[in-house]
C-alpha cells in the first residue's frame, strides 16, 4: 500500500502539467463552458464501433488517460444510448454494423448529437462504399459534425467535440 | 537445427499413405515450402500434419478462370508448409481440416461464405462471414461479384442458430453487437445458471469491410495502406507482413537502415499496445491506481512515435522497398533516452502488481486455458505463451533483423489470466532489450529503394510476430503490379475461440477481464 501511495505521489498532477499542450486547456475551457451551457454541465458520450479498424478507438481511449482527462470538462463515456447526450461514430459503416447503428441511434433520446469520427466515418477513408461498407456515417444517420484524421489524435477529438457544441 | 529438417519424415508418411505431392518452385513463396497436392488427398494431408504436431496456420481460396486455387498453411518449430490445390467452380469441394484441426473451423467457413468452397465433412454448416446482407449463393470473393454490389436489405442478425440451453434455473445473456465500453462491436451469448457461465458462443463478423475484395486491383504502395487499417492496433505488423510478402514476390531488398527501424516499429507498436492492455486489465478488477499509470506510460511512448515518426500510432511508416520516413541523429538519441525511464518505471512498478493480493485474487485461476486446448486451437502470442505453445517467430524462424538479434520469449503454463498479463510484462522489458540493441546499432544508408512492380502472376508470402502473435499475409500480383489477391491471417481467428473454451465455469462478471487478457481484433478477423 505504501508503495502505491508512494507512486501516486511521485507520478502528481500529470493533468496540470501540459507544457507541450498549452492550446488543451483552451479548448477545456471552452468545452467546459459549452457543456455548462447546453447539457447541465454534463455531457454523455456513447461512442459506436460501426466498423473501424480499431484505432480509432485507441485514441478515444486515450482522452480518459491523465494527461487528457476529459472528464473534468464534464464529458464522460456512457455504457447505454439510452443514458447519450451524444454519439461518437467511427469507421466506415460496415454493412453488417448498418442496423445495429440505426437502432442504437433510435435508442439515443432526443435531443442528440452525432460526430462522426476519424476519416472512415467522416468520408469512407480507406476503405469507401462496397458491397460490405455503406462508407461515411452521414450516409446512414444523420451526422452533427465530423471529426477528420486516421485516426484523430486524442487533442482533435476534444476540438472536434467542441466544435460539434459550437455549431449544434 | 537448420530449418525444414522436419520436412522429410513428414513427405516420407504421406508416401506410406499414398497422398501424391508435387513439389511447388521451392523459392515461389520462400521462406515457406509449397506442395501440391490432389484434391482427395485435402483432408488426409492435414490428418497425417496433425499426426506429426504441425501446428495449422490458414486456409484461402483464389479463383483462378474456371477454378479454385485453395492453398492451406501448416507450421512446425517456426517453419511455415503451404499445401496447394484446385478444385473446378463447377463442382467446389474439398474435404474439411476442421476434424484434425478445430482452429480451422471459421477460416473454412470464411472461405466458404467468401467463395463458395464447399468443405463437404465439416462439421458446422452455419454461415460465419455472411450475416444475410448478400445471398447466400452469391460470392463476394468470385470475379463476376461487383465490388460495389448493393447489399440486400438492412434486417437484424437475429436467425442465426445458435446453441441452446434447457433446464431449470439456466438462462441467456445476449451481449451486442453494440458493447458498453469503447470497444469493437461482436455478439456473446452466454448461458449461464446463477454466475456461473455454462457455455459461450461468438458471433463476429460485424465489421466486415470487405478487404480482400477492395484488395484487388490496388497498387502496391494502396496495398500497404490498406493492410495498415486491417487492424489499427496492428498497423506497423500489418503493413511490414504485406510489405514483406510484395517484396519477397518482387525479388526486392529492402536496405539494412529500414529493415532495422521497421522493428524499432514493430517493437514499439508491442509495448505501447502491452502497456495499455496491462493497465486494462488491472481496470477490469477495479485496479485503478495501475490503469492511470500504464495509461500515462503508453501516453508517453506515443507522443515519442508522433516526434520522431510523424503519427502516433506510427501508421503508413512502413511502405513498399522500406520506409516513409528517416528519423534524424537527434530522433534517434531521443528514442534511446526514452528506454532507461520506462524501465525505471516498470521496475517500481512491477512488484507492485505482482505483490497485490486483491490483484491476485482475480487473475490468478481465473479463465484457464489449458496446454492441450491452446494447442489444438494453435494460439498464438501471449495466448498461446501463457499456455505452454512456445511460438514466436523472431526466434524460431527469424526474419532480418531479428536474424542478428537474440530474441527471448516467455513461457507460462498455468494458462490463466495472470500469465497472459506476465507473458506481456516481460515481453515489454524483452522489447527494450532490443530497441537497445537496435538503436546502438542502426545501420547507415537509405531507407528506401524504389519500388518495381513484379511480373504478373509472382506471389510472396509474409510472415511477421505481431504483438497478438504471428501475421501471415499472401499477396499475389496480376497484370500492371496490381494486386490480385491479398489474404492477411490475423493470429486472432486461433485466439477467439480459445476464450469461449476458457471462460467455462468462470462468473459472468470475470468475462470482461477473460476477455481483455485475450484481447482479439475484432477488425483484423472479420475482414
Amino acid at each position: 500500500m505504501l508503495r502505491i501511495l508512494n507512486k501516486i505521489r511521485q507520478t502528481g498532477l500529470i493533468t496540470e502539467d501540459l507544457p507541450r499542450e498549452p492550446v488543451l486547456e483552451q479548448v477545456g475551457a471552452q468545452l467546459r463552458a459549452g457543456i455548462a451551457r447546453q447539457f447541465q454541465g454534463s455531457l454523455a458520450i456513447r461512442q459506436v464501433d460501426a466498423g473501424s479498424c480499431n484505432a480509432c478507438e485507441l485514441e478515444i481511449h486515450a482522452l480518459n488517460n491523465g494527461y487528457y482527462d476529459i472528464e473534468r470538462f464534464g464529458v464522460h463515456f456512457v455504457a447505454s444510448p439510452r443514458h447519450a447526450d451524444v454519439l461518437l461514430v467511427t469507421g466506415p459503416v460496415s454493412v453488417h454494423m448498418e442496423t445495429a447503428l440505426l437502432r442504437t441511434w433510435e435508442a439515443t433520446p432526443a435531443p442528440k448529437l452525432v460526430i462522426a469520427a476519424g476519416d472512415c466515418a467522416a468520408c469512407g477513408g480507406e476503405f469507401g462504399c462496397s458491397y460490405a461498407s455503406r462508407g461515411a456515417v452521414s450516409n446512414v444517420i444523420p451526422v452533427d459534425a465530423v471529426i477528420p484524421g486516421c485516426p484523430p489524435t486524442p487533442l482533435a477529438l476534444m476540438q472536434g467535440i467542441l466544435q460539434a457544441l459550437q455549431t449544434s | 537445427m537448420s530449418h525444414f529438417d522436419w520436412l522429410s519424415e513428414l513427405l516420407a508418411r504421406y508416401q506410406d499413405e499414398h497422398i501424391l505431392v508435387r513439389r511447388g518452385a521451392a523459392t515461389a513463396l520462400a521462406p515457406a515450402h509449397l506442395l501440391e497436392i490432389d484434391p482427395e488427398d485435402w483432408g488426409r494431408a492435414a490428418q497425417v500434419a496433425a499426426g506429426y504436431a504441425c501446428r495449422w496456420a490458414g486456409v484461402w481460396a483464389e479463383q483462378r478462370d474456371a477454378e479454385l486455387m485453395v492453398t492451406a498453411a501448416l507450421a512446425r518449430d517456426g517453419d511455415h508448409l503451404l499445401l496447394r490445390t484446385q478444385v473446378p467452380l463447377s463442382t467446389p469441394l474439398l474435404p474439411s481440416h476442421t476434424q484434425y484441426y478445430p482452429g480451422a473451423d471459421r477460416m473454412e467457413r470464411h472461405v466458404q461464405n467468401m467463395h463458395g468452397l464447399v468443405f463437404s465433412d465439416h462439421p458446422d454448416p452455419r454461415r460465419w462471414s455472411r450475416h444475410n446482407r448478400w445471398a447466400a449463393d452469391s460470392y463476394p470473393l468470385r470475379k463476376e461479384f461487383a465490388v460495389g454490389s448493393a447489399p440486400l436489405p438492412a434486417a437484424p442478425e437475429q436467425d442465426y442458430p445458435f446453441i441452446q440451453t434447457q433446464g431449470a434455473g439456466a438462462y441467456e445473456i445476449p451481449v451486442g453487437p453494440v458493447h458498453a465500453g469503447i470497444i469493437e462491436p461482436g455478439h456473446f451469448r452466454f448461458q449461464a445458471v446463477g454466475e456461473t457461465v455454462l457455455n459461450l458462443e461468438q458471433r463476429l463478423g460485424y465489421v466486415h469491410k470487405g478487404i480482400e475484395k477492395i484488395a484487388e486491383g490496388r497498387d502496391a504502395q494502396g496495398l500497404a495502406r490498406l493492410a495498415g487499417r486491417v487492424s489499427g492496433d496492428s498497423t506497423v505488423h500489418y503493413a511490414w507482413s504485406a510489405c514483406m510478402a510484395m517484396e519477397r514476390a518482387a525479388h526486392l531488398a529492402v536496405p539494412p537502415r529500414a529493415q532495422a527501424l521497421r522493428a524499432v516499429l514493430a517493437e514499439r507498436e508491442r509495448i505501447h499496445n502491452h502497456l495499455g492492455d496491462i493497465g486494462a486489465i488491472c481496470n477490469d478488477v477495479a485496479f485503478t491506481f495501475a490503469w492511470q499509470q500504464f495509461a500515462r506510460l503508453r501516453e508517453l511512448w506515443l507522443r515519442d512515435n508522433a516526434a520522431c515518426f510523424g503519427h502516433r500510432m506510427l501508421m503508413d511508416c512502413i511502405v513498399p522497398g522500406g520506409l516513409a520516413t528517416d528519423p534524424s541523429a537527434a530522433q534517434i538519441a531521443q528514442l534511446r533516452a526514452a528506454i532507461d525511464p520506462l524501465r525505471r518505471e516498470l521496475a517500481a512498478l512491477y512488484p507492485i502488481l505482482d505483490d497485490h493480493p486483491s490483484l491476485e485474487d482475480r487473475l490468478a485461476t481465473t479463465g484457464v486455458l489449458s496446454a492441450e486446448q491452446a494447442q489444438r486451437l494453435g494460439c498464438l502470442g501471449y495466448v498461446g505463451k501463457a499456455s505452454g505453445q512456445d511460438h514466436d517467430l523472431r526466434r524460431d524462424h527469424p526474419y532480418a533483423p531479428y536474424d542478428r538479434l537474440h530474441v527471448s520469449s516467455p513461457l507460462f503454463t498455468t494458462g490463466d489470466v495472470a500469465a497472459r498479463m506476465q507473458v506481456r510484462m516481460q515481453e515489454i522489458l524483452d522489447s527494450l532489450e532490443l530497441l537497445v540493441v537496435l538503436l546502438d546499432t542502426l545501420p547507415d544508408g537509405a531507407v528506401q529503394v524504389p519500388w518495381q512492380a513484379p511480373a504478373a502472376g509472382s506471389e510472396g508470402i509474409g510472415l511477421v510476430e505481431g504483438w497478438r502473435g504471428e501475421i501471415l499475409s499472401y499477396v499475389r500480383f496480376g497484370s500492371d503490379g496490381r494486386i490480385a489477391r491479398y489474404f492477411p491471417r490475423d493470429p486472432s481467428w486461433f485466439n477467439w475461440p480459445a476464450l469461449e473454451l476458457l471462460i467455462h465455469g468462470n462468473i459472468v462478471p470475470d468475462f470482461p477481464v477473460c476477455n481483455k487478457s485475450v484481447n482479439g481484433s475484432y477488425s483484423g478477423h472479420d475482414l
